[in-house]
């Protein structure tokens, strides 16, 4: 039944991206916070922490158990309109390393569904360094394709191509008083950090001081994500939380 | 009567035993609950505590007999209030050298007494609502309750109308399990509605119609209060809070009086006001301030040369609508509008805490519709009429934490429990089914996707009792006990002024000046100035849970903190107002230039009818603007406008925007309303009609702050998310943000989820004040004057002066930020 719910609610009719040059190739983000490769026909997810729910409720916080759920759905319908080759999850895909284990028979169910006839690659992130074979997929700790590499963690120190998570990007902007939030990607040209995906993530306001080590002073932008656009600004225009 | 002792100790003082104090007295040896309903003044608490002195005095055996548990609890919404009359008490406990011990629990009580307290429980214990729920979750509380006499519940009508109230309530029928006999009596002001109070202080039975109540007690009525508007030489302004034309009056009455307080609606008045008297305070009277997000110790200083009678004045907020009896006001100034009769005449009951001598109070409207509302009330108080808010309905995230403090104390039986709870009168209509739904909530989340049961927090026994699964758990409980889940809030502290160029890190912390709401700091950038502490500061930067300022060198600061009235116009205020408004003939009562702009405003336009809704449009800077006056409050009015920008916005007309005040409502767009209505493509019924609180209402709280707000009130409440403690505000910014996640989650996968009814719930009456609007819709529905004006009316020019002091609406969230973005698209073309 959840299945058949993914697949008939927020469907999108045309995939709309904000095109990006990165390393020597052209990549598109999304307003879902995903990131479409179409050389490569790939879709790059990042920080999904399913299960997070849950990794809750076992410390006895009955938070609710449906962001797995909800962020599936959203995945679902995304790979309905790009309909990719392969799929990326860059990395924390579950919120702690029995996450796995625990995804009720449900949600397994639409994972491969959405798994089915494509290649998956999970990467391994800090929350989930072990991903049981019971989930599919290929596992590796980094993936180099082209001129991308695609790891869970920023590396230290300057690289060109490298597509990473981990920080969960927010931005935030004012205006007219009213100060506004949002989860967003963030960029110098050479180095890509990606939103997190996952429904219940929250965010790292890229102003704070653990992104130094990151970008280099304020020489980056952000794009934060809209509905059906993305909003793109210099970080300099940016405010700390 | 009265016991030899006491009488003699009643002579020695020259005091005679009040006839409230006998009658209670009299209830008391009948073993029956009673309500008192006494002025300020009156000896209401040593009425309270008469029964309780003379039945432990008369109890001889007591040095010899085995040790028992507390005889009377006192319960005061304030701690300093219970420390208060601890001391009071201390003066015929010693003078009549009576065998009783007598002390306080608080938040502030050192563990080792709490400990010592359990073991060897005093006579009389003196404590809040907290403490109440604290002490039933602990195993002991059996024991050391199981010999309750009396429960002394003080300010009763200030703790019912609350989440506290629920609390409270539920503990009360706790206690009265554990003893059978206990006798309860309320300590109230005048209220509205006395049965109310009477039914919460009795066990209810299962016939809802018909409640059980306690017997009341009417204590003699003090002198009138002597209350007049202050008659102003100056100009009324049309718009505005600050009341600053009536400063230099303001400023006379102080020195022209002992004592006087002088309250206003909300702190930045406060600090405002605080500023403007200093400004002007040639001879240095000792004025002081006080308010809620002021330093506790800075509080309490005032609070102490107060008391000793070294202020002159004080300028403050609801902050002391409550508190300890100061003898030496008397004066209270009210400046702005008092929003409610009985809010009124509480804080005149600040004033001369005498009974034979009449209280003096000054109102101070700030604007010329809070004339009208100062008369109003001037109406109410003459003709004693109340219009405290009545009783809640209990809330359920309130229950849910009830629950978990019951398993917490010892494994309970669900039915048991349920019948329990329905002797509250506040949770009398409470079904089996939330109940269950309270109970599941409380063990595994309540999910209908049941996936949590092997991490549940309450397992079955073999008795198919209930108990906790983890004593982490009940530690969690009582770290989290309590309903006051407070904004979230930033310390503010003095550093010295940072150059332009911001390369250090900010210099190391100063003076700590108090407190403020993150979401005003989060509105400042680097070198923005605003009063706080009766200073103008400059807003330097955050670091980590602090907002760091300097002394701004200007006195003007940038950011107009004040965010409208804290509460909304009382309904009775307003359909008074709206009495007045439609008969000319009363107007000689107002101040000519009051009269003179209603008699305008009749001329030019229309006077809203007592019934009716006028709605008025006009164009105005090539925008069409459309005026109305529902006289319902600024929070309904605020929903209001957010569900009439979406209506008209779907008719096509382009809604820019709207600002609301506690009397009207200003909606302006780039389409003609006017034109609209008059060719009949916009139908005015059918844009006010009630079923905007349907699809219109749902859509738009699913993105509503206001909403998300309440819901994490309920979540920190119900115990699903951790309350923050001091030292833990970091996390706490983190906690706001997935509050909000959650409750999208919740909305769009269980939307009859146990925390979304019980938001629901509270924003109905709360925030968004949902009923209020329900019942203006219903009662203006065809009864809608349109008037098409060419340009601004009269009674309409306030409200569009709000625009640029409060918040306006409208815009999204999408649409602002595409403007942002197109601002820098612009900066790069240059």
């Amino acid at each position: 039944m959840i299945t058949a719910r993914a697949l008939n609610t927020k469907r999108m009719t045309v995939p709309v991206c904000h095109d990006l040059a990165i390393g020597n190739e052209i990549v598109g983000m999304h307003d879902s916070g995903a990131l479409w490769w179409p050389d490569q026909s790939a879709l790059i997810i990042s920080d999904l922490h399913m299960e997070k729910g849950s990794s809750f409720a076992r410390r006895g916080v009955m938070l609710p158990p449906y962001d797995t759920g909800e962020t599936l759905e959203r995945l679902a319908a995304l790979v309905e309109v790009f309909r990719p080759r392969r799929i990326i999850a860059l990395g924390d895909s579950f919120h702690d390393a029995d996450g796995a284990d625990r995804l009720p028979r449900s949600y397994r169910a639409m994972l491969s569904m959405i798994q089915l006839g494509r290649e998956w690659v999970w990467i391994s992130g800090n929350h989930d360094p072990v991903i049981p074979q019971s989930v599919g997929g290929d596992r590796c700790d980094e993936l180099t394709m082209g001129t991308l590499t695609f790891r869970h963690e920023p590396t230290e120190g300057p690289i060109t191509g490298e597509v990473c998570g981990h920080l969960h990007p927010v931005a935030k902007v004012r205006r007219l008083g009213r100060s506004i939030r949002r989860p967003c990607f963030a960029t110098n040209g050479n180095r890509l950090i990606m939103p997190s995906f996952g429904a219940l993530t929250g965010g790292l306001n890229v102003m704070d001081e653990a992104w130094k080590p990151v970008f280099e002073g304020k020489r980056f932008s952000v794009f934060m994500l809209g509905s059906g656009r993305l909003f793109p600004f210099t970080a300099s225009k940016l405010i700390a939380d | 009567m009265l016991p030899e002792k006491f009488e003699s100790w009643f002579q020695s003082r020259r005091w005679h035993v009040r006839p409230h104090q006998l009658d209670l007295l009299e209830k008391a040896k009948l073993g029956k609950s009673a309500l008192l309903i006494a002025p300020t003044g009156a000896g209401k608490t040593l009425a309270g505590f008469l029964p309780s002195l003379i039945e432990l005095s008369s109890d001889c055996d007591r040095e010899t007999a085995p040790p028992r548990g507390v005889h009377t609890l006192y319960i005061s919404p304030l701690k300093a209030l219970a420390t208060d009359i601890k001391r009071n008490l201390e003066v015929p406990i010693s003078e009549m050298k009576l065998p009783i011990r007598m002390e306080t629990r608080t938040g502030d009580t050192p563990a080792h007494k709490r400990q010592r307290q359990k073991r060897q429980p005093p006579d009389i214990l003196l404590t809040t609502p907290e403490q109440i729920s604290l002490l039933l979750a602990d195993k002991t509380s059996a024991s050391l309750f199981r010999d309750l006499k009396t429960i002394v519940l003080d300010e009763l009508h200030e703790l019912v109308t609350s989440k506290r109230g629920d609390l409270l309530a539920l503990g009360l029928a706790r206690l009265r399990t554990i003893a059978p006999d206990l006798r309860c009596i309320g300590l109230s002001a005048t209220v509205a509605e006395p049965d109310d109070l009477r039914a919460f202080l009795m066990p209810q039975g299962l016939d809802a119609e018909t409640p059980n109540l306690a017997d009341l007690v009417l204590a003699k009525t003090g002198v009138t209060p002597n209350i007049s508007i202050l008659e102003t030489q100056q100009r009324l302004p049309w718009a505005g809070h600050s009341a600053h034309y009536a400063l230099g009056e303001i400023y006379q009455e102080i020195r022209d009086h002992q004592t006087t307080l002088v309250f206003v609606n909300t702190r930045s008045q406060a600090e405002v006001l605080f500023q403007e008297l200093w400004r002007i305070n040639e001879d240095t009277l000792p004025i002081a301030l006080h308010h809620g997000s002021l330093d506790v110790g800075q509080r309490r200083r005032v609070e102490e040369a107060m008391a000793r009678g070294e202020l002159k004045a004080v300028v403050c907020t609801s902050s002391l609508d409550l508190g300890i009896d100061w003898g030496d006001i008397d004066l209270v100034i009210n400046v702005g509008a008092p929003k409610g009769a009985s809010r009124l005449a509480q804080r005149i009951g600040r004033a001369n805490h005498r009974m034979d001598e009449p209280s003096k109070a000054i109102l101070v409207p700030a604007n010329r519709f809070e004339v009208l509302e100062c008369q109003a009330a001037l109406a109410a108080s003459t003709a004693g009429e109340q219009d405290t808010p009545p009783l809640r309905h209990g809330g359920l995230d309130v229950l849910a934490q009830h629950i978990m403090g019951m398993a917490c104390a010892e494994p309970f039986d669900a039915d048991e429990l349920y019948a329990e709870v329905k002797t509250c009168h506040t949770f009398r209509t409470l079904t089996r089914e939330l109940f269950d739904q309270a109970l599941n909530f409380v063990a595994t989340g309540g999910y209908a996707l049941k996936v949590y049961d092997r991490f549940a927090r309450l397992r079955q026994t073999k008795e198919g009792k209930y108990r906790v699964s983890h004593p982490k758990i009940a530690q969690g409980y009582r770290l989290n006990v309590g309903t006051i889940v407070a904004d979230a809030m930033l310390k503010v502290r003095l550093v010295k002024p940072q150059s332009a160029r911001r390369n250090k890190p900010l210099g190391r912390g100063g003076r700590m000046l108090g407190e403020v709401e993150e979401w005003f700091i989060d509105q400042l950038t680097h070198g923005d100035t605003f009063i706080f502490g009766g200073e103008v500061l400059r807003f330097e930067g955050l670091n980590e849970n602090e907002a760091y300022v300097s002394r701004a060198t200007s006195s003007d600061p940038m950011i107009p903190s004040y965010q409208g009235g804290k509460f909304p116009l009382s309904t009775y205020l307003a359909e008074r107002v709206r009495t007045m408004l439609s008969h000319p003939d009363d107007w000689h009562k107002l101040p000519d230039q009051v009269a003179e702009w209603l008699e305008l405003q009749k001329l030019k336009s229309k006077l809203p009818n007592k019934d009716r809704l006028l709605v008025e449009t006009f164009p105005r800077n090539n925008k069409s603007y459309m005026v109305c006056y529902p006289f319902e409050g600024r929070l309904a009015h605020q929903t209001l406008g957010m569900l009439l920008t979406r209506r008209l916005d779907r008719a096509g007309l382009h809604p820019l925007g709207f600002v609301a005040s506690d009397y009207a409502l200003a909606l302006w767009s780039l389409k003609d309303m006017g034109s609209a209505i008059e060719t009949g493509r916009l139908d005015l019924n059918q844009l006010f009609d009630a079923d905007m609180l349907g699809d219109d209402l749902d859509a738009w709280l699913s993105e509503s702050s206001l909403m998300k707000r309440t819901f994490r009130t309920c979540a920190v409440i119900a115990g699903l998310i951790e309350r923050r403690f001091p030292g833990q505000e970091k996390t706490g910014r983190q906690v706001t943000i997935s509050s909000d996640l959650i409750y999208d989650v919740l909305r769009s996968h269980e939307p009859d989820h146990l925390l979304l009814k019980a938001t629901w719930a509270d924003a109905a009456t709360g925030l968004l004040d949902i009923s209020r609007l329900s019942a203006f819709l219903t009662r203006i529905q065809g009864r809608i004057d349109p008037i098409l004006l060419q340009r601004v009316s009269p009674l309409a020019v306030p409200v569009l002066l709000e625009i640029g002091r409060e918040p306006i609406y409208g815009e999204t969230n999408e649409a602002l930020l595409a403007s942002a973005a197109d601002d820098l698209a612009l900066e790069a073309m240059e």
